[in-house]
């Protein structure tokens, strides 16, 4: 019966980059929820241009974060966990900090990639 | 017709019985009503529950926009589901009420530690209703709060993975958890509470109503009873229909809001929350750091709860000075501790964001 309940491996769509615009069309010092396949993955474009993205699910128990340009950090609203814009866990419950991934740039447009490790 | 019905059932046997049954008449009497009153919330969430069926569509697609339906288009659909969650609230807190009350008068006490045992059973069915019902609109809040109560699920040691999955039907919450969650609210749990209901329902009868402590050293003539049947009854009676009016002004006027769809893709809402009855766990959750030693703070947190929790279902087992007839202000001490510490970390959780 454990077996029956057991739910069948889905295969999941390899997705190994995502293009999610171009440069201008997010605004400094704002932060948004992109799908990666079927992961959420977290864009920030930090006040100064840059973008970083992270994993967009909190390592505390599985909320989506969100960016805060008030505190200028990525924050989960479920527990108040916080991590700087390096995805550092910095202040509240989460165990771990997020998981990085990469940010390109080609012919005006960013590009989200899972990085190798 | 009496005669007709009485020599094929003997009804006469049955009114005897209730004759003969009594409930101690003194100044703790008033708690004796707040079974009832769970057992009076639980049959309007049976009825309630089923008028909702008539028209929910557990899928997720559907889920939202059949609660919406329901709470705009439905002729009295707001009133039922309003009815639905109100209720379910006032009958957890009936229970909580019933619990605490039995735990202060020392009833669970010996020959009564089975009524106990199903008792805090039935609390715990409940709560399952309570955490499947909240999903069941697939709005924002209960998506989150889902998320979260399956994830601490998952901290467990060896069962944590494989129960997460089992709770989710998949890693992550999905259309698949609510078709589950539809299942446990509707045919798992009902099953489960009917069962214990039976039982401990049974065990009162048997048993009779507990009497208070320092009644064994008084005589007889000074203990004051009233018959279950018909004094009792009808004052139950009157609570009753005092409870139904509170749910009625809570129904009509403040209807249970529906919020907006959830959207897995979308971050958790500021001020997410769960049910008032998991917010001291919730709100404790926040204090714990995330490692504490070289253990995860959730798995702290867990660990606590599940070990408070387990103490409190066997307080029968470890309460020995009370069945020896001597007074145990230990356990009063715990029962205070327990209810200032829930009823002050909900007010935080209330307060704080």
């Amino acid at each position: 019966m454990f077996k029956y309940l057991e739910p069948p491996e889905v295969e999941e769509a390899k997705v190994s980059n995502v293009k999610i615009g171009e440069i201008e069309d997010m605004e400094k010092d704002s932060g948004k929820i992109i799908k990666f396949g079927n992961k959420p993955v977290i864009v920030v474009r930090k006040a100064d241009g840059e973008y970083v993205a992270f994993a967009g699910v909190c390592t505390h128990l599985d909320c989506i974060v969100q960016y805060r340009n008030d505190l200028e950090q990525i924050y989960c609203a479920c527990h108040n966990g916080r991590y700087d814009l390096n995805g550092r866990n910095v202040s509240g419950p989460p165990p771990a900090p997020l998981e990085k991934y990469g940010i390109a740039i080609k012919n005006n447009e960013v590009i989200v990639f899972v990085e190798k490790t | 017709m009496y005669k007709w019905i009485d020599e094929r059932y003997n009804i006469s046997g049955l009114l005897e019985f209730a004759k003969k049954k009594s409930v101690p008449a003194y100044r703790e009497t008033i708690w004796y009503y707040f079974g009832g009153i769970a057992l009076l919330l639980f049959i309007i969430q049976v009825l309630s529950g089923i008028l909702l069926l008539m028209y929910y569509q557990g899928t997720e697609d559907s889920a939202y926009e059949s609660v919406k339906y329901i709470s705009t288009k439905v002729s009295f659909g707001w009133l039922i589901r309003s009815v639905h969650s109100w209720s379910a609230n006032l009958m957890i807190l009936a229970a909580f009420i019933h619990m605490f009350s039995v735990f202060f008068l020392k009833s669970f006490r010996k020959p009564r530690e089975l009524t106990w045992y199903t008792g805090f059973g039935l609390l715990l069915v409940a709560m399952g209703f309570g955490f499947s019902g909240y999903l069941l609109p697939w709005n924002e809040l209960a998506f989150f709060a889902t998320k979260v109560g399956t994830d601490i699920a998952g901290q467990l040691p060896v069962i944590g993975e494989p129960l997460l999955k089992l709770l989710r039907g998949g890693e992550d919450v999905t259309g698949a958890t609510l078709s589950r969650f539809y299942g446990f609210h509707v045919a798992v749990f009902p099953g489960i509470f009917t069962v214990l209901l039976a039982l401990h329902l049974i065990f009162i009868q048997r048993q009779g109503m507990a009497e208070p402590e320092d009644w064994k050293d008084l005589p007889e003539s000074e203990r004051k009873y009233i018959p279950f049947f018909p004094n009792f009854t009808l004052r139950e009676l009157l609570f009753w229909l005092i409870v139904i009016n509170i749910l009625a002004i809570l129904a009509v006027f403040f209807p249970w809001e529906l919020g907006s769809k959830a959207d897995p893709f979308a971050p958790a809402p500021v001020g997410i929350k769960p049910e008032w009855y998991f917010m001291f766990m919730f709100q404790t959750l926040k204090y714990i750091p995330g490692k504490v030693l070289f253990l995860h703070g959730e798995f702290v947190g867990i660990a606590i709860f599940g070990i408070a929790g387990l103490l409190w279902f066997l307080v029968p087992f470890w309460d020995k000075r009370t069945p020896a007839g001597k007074r145990n202000k230990l356990i009063t001490y715990v029962g205070i501790f327990v209810v200032t510490f829930i009823i002050v970390l909900t007010i935080i959780g209330y307060m704080v964001d």
